[in-house]
């Protein structure tokens, strides 16, 4: 069967879900080979990409990989791609995931396609376009495909795979360590999941009127183990941290679950969350653009609504 | 300080945007053009950079006679002078195209620093930064919520998931900037008068010596194979709250195996 390379997104060790979503993915196309790139390779991190069905783990756990933007990872997966020639690349569509997969299609000479929401035979990828407007199906013309796969895209499935290591030297350009990270800084988001990442997120807008009333839509989300996203009108106003908005110029999500609490659904958020699986609107305006995407809707005051569902989810557990 | 800041002229999301039957590309007759939000905290922070450390800075635009409008709105926010690349060829580039050609102008009319936002709002790729970092052989400063300059050296603090990492690089560099970096300014009256003064050089592919090969729909790295309008979402169950809408939605949550 054909390698097909995905580079395993982590932190502080633990391989992220959106890696075990790409191997599930990646199983149904050729045979996936995992690529960890940076230090914190464990045991552990070994035994979950084989569980995935990572026939092969290539492994570069140099620290200087993480100590410069982006490039030397693109270098990584360059010199894979020329050393194995596998059928495609498979990335993450995170930010930094797609610009690894934009300078690797220059350094291979391949196509590259963002944001996709499928990938079927002959590496030919969904995506949804204007705001969830338009569907398309691409495919690279020239190169290795290499795709950044948007998370949440496919259900991990735990199907084994050999899991054979295979350490890889890698020595990088000086252009590669032309950007280099002096400092990490964390910020604290809490036990929440990562919005992009999140199987669940619970939105707030204009409706929720404050900052502090952003605590009901966070006690909801962690009910539910959610994160906690918000609109433009939201963060504009300062309610809410900038990095937490979903929308056109913001952050895209495509959870399983998208629970919008107070948002009226215009344009610019609908393009951050349109391809939800299940979509859950809670507002007072019936005309609000948003019931026009929602599974299930409750027109009604969130105040009300919102701490009621929290109550009834935890009454449920 | 020379910098160029790249400018995209997108249709405008308020619009219905569509994609041509005929060569499944961008349909910019169907909506109006707009200057990219994103790109307008990049002019924004050009001139702020410019303001602190002098210079000068240059609207760089790739794309149909038609982008002019963008052009000057961004001179009329107080850039120095633009550079308009224009050409039939140009027709149906994707981003390794669009990097290359924008490279290679960048190259022939020189930078210290080059500054974009960080997607589009049309295409959505967030690669072009990265990957003109890559044909220049820059330091990539990207996803940037802070720049500073001090001579030749320059910081950013590029957000990630958990934060953010401050990044270190000398120029000359290529810096993309999220949203909320700072304010953009509203063109002045007497900026918008101005901007009809400023130099605007266009240029076609020759004259910036980018080959033909290497651009438009047919030199594409990849292609559309089809689309389609979505397909309207399933009618919801749209229920009012009478006091009990939030047991109703759990019931709905459980329905559906999320509770």
């Amino acid at each position: 069967m054909s390698e097909i390379l995905v580079l395993v997104e982590h932190a502080d060790g633990d391989v992220k879900k959106v890696t075990l979503e790409l191997l599930t993915l990646a199983r149904s196309l050729g045979e996936p080979s995992a690529v960890w790139a940076g230090p914190g390779y464990t045991d552990a991190a070994k035994a979950r990409l084989a569980e995935y069905g990572a026939a092969k783990i290539y492994v570069a756990s140099s620290e200087e990989i993480v100590d410069h933007v982006v490039a030397p990872k693109a270098e990584l997966l360059a010199k894979l791609v020329s050393d194995s020639s596998p059928a495609a690349v498979l990335v993450a569509a995170t930010a930094e995931g797609k610009e690894i997969a934009g300078r690797l299609a220059i350094k291979t000479d391949s196509g590259v396609i963002t944001d996709a929401v499928g990938v079927s035979e002959g590496f030919v990828a969904d995506q949804s376009i204007f705001g969830g407007g338009v569907n398309v199906r691409s495919r690279v013309t020239k190169g290795t495909p290499i795709v950044a796969v948007r998370p949440n895209s496919t259900a991990p499935v735990a199907e084994p795979g050999a899991g054979a290591e295979e350490k890889v030297e890698i020595a990088l350009s000086d252009s590669a360590r032309a950007a280099k990270v002096v400092e990490r800084v964390k910020q604290e988001r809490g036990a929440r999941p990562e919005l992009t990442e999140a199987a669940i997120v619970v939105s707030g807008g204009r409706g929720v009127g404050s900052g502090e009333n952003f605590a009901i839509i966070e006690k909801l989300a962690d009910s539910l183990g959610a994160a906690v996203g918000a609109s433009r009108a939201a963060t504009d106003a300062g309610w809410y941290p900038h990095q937490f908005q979903v929308g056109q110029t913001g952050k895209t999500v495509s959870p399983q679950l998208y629970i919008a609490t107070g948002i009226s659904g215009a344009i610019q958020h609908r393009a951050g969350m349109q391809t939800s699986k299940t979509i859950v609107v809670i507002n007072k305006d019936p005309e609000a653009p948003i019931f026009e995407i929602a599974d299930f809707g409750v027109v009604g005051d969130l105040f009300q609504v919102v701490p009621q569902l929290t109550e009834e989810i935890e009454k449920r557990k | 300080m020379n910098i160029v800041v790249c400018v995209k002229q997108v249709p405008d999301t308020a619009t219905e945007r569509k994609l041509r039957s005929d060569d499944k590309t961008l349909d910019r007759d169907a909506a109006d053009g707009v200057v990219n939000e994103l790109d307008e905290y990049a002019v924004e922070e050009a001139l702020r950079l410019k303001e602190a450390h002098g210079g000068e800075v240059t609207v760089l635009t790739m794309g149909p006679a038609k982008a002019t409008e963008t052009i000057r709105k961004a001179l009329a926010m107080g850039a120095d002078k633009a550079v308009h690349l224009s050409d039939d060829a140009l027709h149906g580039s994707d981003a390794l195209s669009t990097s290359y050609a924008l490279a290679e102008t960048l190259k022939k009319i020189g930078f210290d620093l080059v500054i974009l936002g960080s997607e589009s709002t049309d295409a959505r790729t967030g690669v072009l930064a990265a990957m003109l970092a890559e044909r220049l052989g820059a330091p990539q400063l990207t996803l940037a919520n802070k720049v500073e300059v001090d001579g030749s050296a320059i910081t950013i603090q590029r957000v990630t998931d958990y934060g953010y990492d401050r990044v270190e690089a000398s120029l000359p560099a290529v810096v993309s900037v999220v949203e909320k970096i700072n304010e953009p300014r509203y063109p002045s009256f007497k900026g918008i008068m101005a901007a009809k003064k400023k130099p605007v050089e266009s240029l076609a592919i020759g004259d910036a010596e980018i080959s033909a090969e290497q651009v438009g729909l047919a030199s594409a790295w990849s292609e559309v194979v089809e689309f389609a309008a979505a397909p309207p979402r399933a009618a919801g169950t749209v229920v009012k709250d009478e006091g009990d809408g939030g047991v109703k939605a759990a019931e709905f949550l459980a329905s559906k195996k999320f509770v």
